[in-house]
């Protein structure tokens, strides 16, 4: 339906685009007791460090091959094998992710043929997983390299198996990197009121969901999906797989495994709520508990409500694909209208998403689009903040990362309860903002007097030819 | 270009820096797989980074703006620009067929057509100076041009630690900005008869929070203008007058150490180390530029200044020292602000039971003994294990440091004061020193510490129970 535009300006200004590697990353933490370990400079790691700090508000393990200038020149093997070794003895780990940056892959690193020699140099180690998967900035964003990074898990930890529904009541779930911790908290909660045992790759919501311990610190992840749920991926019933960016993943997984699987591009709003519990209805044989009725009655009671405010409604949005797609939908099936959008990189999802075009760029062309379309909110990440503002527009935030308010990381926005949270909040935020008002007259030949005091003036009374309401 | 092996030597081996007396800092090979903190171009970015009407061009792929833009917390005064990101963002295309020049040239034109800034800073980052884009060309190429001034801070990742790249940056404004432009006249109608104005610069001030508007007023009370603060709140047409200071004084940090050095050989012009931290640091910091401006009427004045600020702060300091008194920190942080923040936390009656001396010099840690006595535990290894070891072992009611850890304090449900560039609360100078003793009990006194630290009481009675109790 849409018209992808290429990247359009040789500078990007205010970029919306973060990196596959820390994308990759962050994949990687929703497994338990797991450390992402980057290759490249250990500058790549500390942004990356304070970016996920400032997102989640929780210590986040991250490590770094470190290379210096002479491993940048002469190769930096050693960097990865050594660093390798010095996580499995200092952090005691039960997966290292291993993403490259830029800097390693123009010099033309090989990280798998670097883990195969560090099998072999340090057989100890050998229960520990090492996931080596290659994620360069310089193309892709974000959420592809959070894709590549569950495709590479899933490639060298899943056995070949064919023991598809050997267990009945498991069922997987493979989840994008648009789902907050609290939409996966959701997922895991409706799978399991239907008599299922949920296993998420990978599971943030398990590991960066911002809950304390009686451990004082750890240097790993502390929870997510158990390294040994790979064994078991192949004997569950069916696989849920949320976000077309996990396509490449989720065949990998069928492949391996022939478990067959369910693809949502999204669950946000009516539609793709209903989808996901009819594919749960038929999956396990059971009716729904009642209060999926009650809910789904709710949120189309939510949606007559707030149809007045949204109908007709323009916005504006930035995010990576996958997130763009689902508000995309959600604004039209309200009755809204995109118009603009703006994501990171391309990914073919773009094409569907219900607007005339979307743009490759930054929250520089954000803007410009939402001047040129007259947009009245905006939907983007705490970057998009100061746009908002140059724009005169409210902002309601959702993507990665926020970092000017608390608690965005656990915000719901799928299933029929978040959804309905998620309309009052776009209609609250738009109503606050719309002016409705026609400007207040007064007649010159009027015989109201000025009121007694300045406070309870309209605040919006315009001046006339004989106003004495101003006082200045 | 990038820089060449002798040239990061050179920058490696600052004379001035007292860590030269040891190992050279910068010399220390990090680790793979147990290295912390930034690189060359974190370092120069954030040196250079709150000069606020430069448009800041982060030339490489995405991952070394895309992830950093706008996450400090230094302030402006006025322009705005310095916040928005920008970079040449290289694609995979760009790298391999060799584009990258011709994007940067085109950034930087796009950069000066949409936001006339005073200049334009090219950061140069890891890929672009492995495959050998020579930025310093496009940059002279860009200013003859556009008749903008066009500054490279060839800063790759991969050349060092952040220090590294505050010394890159500080080399760059040496190099190609100081000395290009003459102050202006002292502006009339802010003349005081019988009182001459004296020009001065402030090195490594970043202006955390606005927290400089503390100290600002005093100097404008005293007469002496403040040419330039590099970086915080600075304008370029600022920076480009720094040479003709009389005094520099090196705000609480060996960043930029290379800038006062740099200055005095060239310009002549003596620096000292000072911070505004404290209440008695403040003083000693007003003291000490009226000492080397060496104007007998201008330390008049400053020690009348000083005695009426520190009766005014005393006061209000008073009621907190009473809530303060007897509580004990453990302070880690880097390098200067080991000893600056000790008198300043000493000014409010609290005890700092250990201190992080890992990017410490000798000097500094040879004044640490000062405050604190000889025996006094100097904490090497940060690691958040160790920390908080120590917190357990010294009985530590708090823990200050810097943003990495504040997690990591939290996760052990320890209180936790964020001391370093991304805090939210402006602690210097007089006024500073009463919002800091504000935060450090607000934190030490918030009844949250007893609920987060209990168990679900239906644990509680399964245990008791269990015990037989």
């Amino acid at each position: 339906m849409a018209q992808v535009l290429k990247r359009k300006k040789a500078l990007s200004v205010n970029p919306l685009k973060a990196s596959q590697t820390i994308g990759a990353s962050i994949a990687f933490l929703g497994i338990d007791r797991s450390i992402p370990m980057m290759h490249g400079s250990q500058g790549c790691t500390a942004f990356a460090k304070v970016f996920f700090v400032r997102h989640f508000r929780e210590p986040i393990p991250l490590q770094t091959t470190a290379m210096d200038q002479a491993s940048s020149v002469l190769g930096a093997d050693e960097n990865v094998v050594l660093g390798l070794k010095a996580i499995c003895e200092k952090a005691k780990p039960a997966l290292i992710g291993l993403p490259t940056t830029g800097l390693a892959e123009t010099q033309g690193c090989d990280i798998q043929r670097n883990v195969r020699e560090f099998r072999q140099r340090f057989p100890e180690f050998n229960a520990v997983r090492v996931v080596p998967v290659n994620t360069p900035d310089f193309s892709g964003s974000f959420e592809r390299g959070f894709a590549a990074a569950v495709t590479a898990m899933i490639d060298q930890l899943v056995p070949k198996s064919c023991k598809a529904g050997a267990r009945p009541r498991q069922l997987n779930i493979l989840a994008s990197s648009m789902l907050t911790i609290g939409d996966i908290e959701w997922l895991k909660e409706t799978v399991e009121s239907f008599g299922f045992e949920p296993i998420v790759l990978p599971d943030l919501s398990a590991s960066l969901d911002g809950h304390l311990t009686d451990r004082d610190f750890s240097p790993v992840s502390y929870g997510g999906m158990s390294v040994n749920r790979f064994d078991v991926l192949g004997e569950s019933l069916a696989t849920i797989v949320v976000g077309p960016s996990l396509g490449k993943a989720a065949d990998t997984l069928r492949e391996r495994t022939s478990v067959p699987d369910h693809r949502f591009e999204h669950i946000m709003g009516l539609e793709a709520t209903d989808r996901l519990i009819m594919t749960l209805i038929e999956l396990s044989g059971r009716q729904a508990p009642p209060r999926f009725a009650r809910r789904r009655s709710q949120l189309q009671d939510a949606m007559l409500d707030t149809h007045f405010m949204l109908g007709q409604a323009r916005a504006a949005i930035a995010a990576d694909p996958d997130l763009l797609k689902a508000f995309g939908d959600l604004f039209e099936n309200m009755g809204a209208e995109v118009v603009a959008a703006v994501a990171p990189s391309h990914a073919p999802v773009l094409e569907d998403i219900p607007c005339e075009y979307v743009q490759i760029g930054d929250l520089e062309d954000l803007e410009d689009a939402a001047v040129a379309g007259s947009a009245e909110i905006v939907v983007g990440n705490s970057h998009a903040v100061a746009s908002a503002r140059r724009l005169g527009l409210p902002l309601l935030r959702a993507g990665f990362p926020q970092y000017d308010q608390l608690g965005g990381y656990q915000r719901g926005w799928i299933g029929y309860r978040a959804g309905r949270q998620a309309l009052f909040d776009l209609a609250n935020t738009l109503s606050a903002h719309r002016d409705h008002g026609v400007a207040s007259y007064q007649s010159v030949y009027s015989q109201k007097q000025a009121p007694k005091s300045k406070e309870f003036c309209h605040a919006t009374a315009t001046p006339n030819a004989r106003d004495p309401i101003h006082i200045h | 270009m990038a820089l060449k092996k002798q040239e990061i030597a050179e920058l490696l081996d600052e004379k001035a820096c007292e860590h030269n007396k040891k190992s050279k800092s910068g010399c220390a090979k990090p680790k793979p797989g147990a290295t912390a903190g930034g690189c060359a171009f974190d370092g120069a970015q954030i040196a250079l980074l709150p000069i606020a009407d430069v448009a800041h061009i982060v030339h490489g792929p995405i991952a070394c703006a895309g992830s950093s833009w706008d996450n400090r917390g230094t302030r402006s005064s006025g322009p705005e620009l310095y916040r928005m990101g920008m970079t040449t963002d290289l694609t995979e295309q760009d790298i391999i067929m060799g584009r990258g020049e011709k994007r940067l040239l085109h950034s930087i034109r796009q950069a000066i057509v949409d936001y006339a800034p005073a200049a334009v800073f090219v950061y140069n980052t890891c890929v672009p100076a492995l495959t050998g884009d020579d930025v310093g060309a496009v940059c002279k190429a860009a200013q003859k041009h556009w008749g903008v001034p066009c500054v490279l801070v060839d800063a790759a990742g991969f050349y060092g630690t952040k220090n590294l790249g505050n010394r890159i940056a500080g080399d760059a404004m040496v190099n190609q900005v100081i000395g290009t432009r003459e102050p202006d006249p002292i502006p009339l109608g802010n003349t005081r008869p019988g009182l001459s104005v004296h020009d001065i610069n402030l090195i490594g001030e970043y202006n955390i929070a606005g927290e400089f508007w503390f100290v600002a007023p005093l100097f404008d009370e005293l007469g002496i203008r403040i040419l330039c603060t590099l970086s915080g709140d600075a304008r370029f047409r600022e920076v480009q007058t720094m040479h003709r200071a009389k005094v520099n004084m090196m705000v609480c940090s060996k960043a930029m150490l290379n800038v006062a050095r740099k200055l005095e050989e060239r310009y002549g012009t003596p620096w000292f180390e000072g911070s505004f931290y404290g209440v008695q640091d403040t003083s000693k910091a007003l003291r000490d530029i009226a000492k080397l401006i060496g104007d007998p009427d201008l330390i008049k004045r400053t020690e009348a200044l000083i005695t009426r600020e520190e009766a005014l702060v005393d006061q209000l300091l008073q009621p907190w020292r009473d809530r303060l008194r007897g509580k004990r920190v453990l302070l880690y942080t880097g390098g200067v602000k080991s000893w600056s923040v000790i008198s300043a936390l000493q000014d409010l009656g609290i005890t700092v039971v250990a201190t992080g001396t890992k990017k410490s010099t000798e000097e500094d840690k040879q004044r640490i003994r000062e405050l604190m006595g000889e025996d006094v535990k100097m904490i090497e290894d940060g690691n958040p294990r160790a920390l908080l070891d120590v917190v357990k072992e010294l009985r530590a009611d708090m823990l200050i440091a810097g943003g990495r850890n504040m997690y990591t304090a939290l996760k052990a449900k320890l209180p936790f004061l964020d001391i370093n560039q991304e805090r939210d609360f402006p602690y210097e100078g007089y006024q500073g020193t009463v919002e800091l003793a504000k935060q450090i009990a607000l934190g030490l006194e918030s009844p949250v510490w007893n609920a987060a630290r209990s168990g679900a009481p239906w644990e509680q009675e399964h245990r008791l129970s269990e015990t037989g109790a």
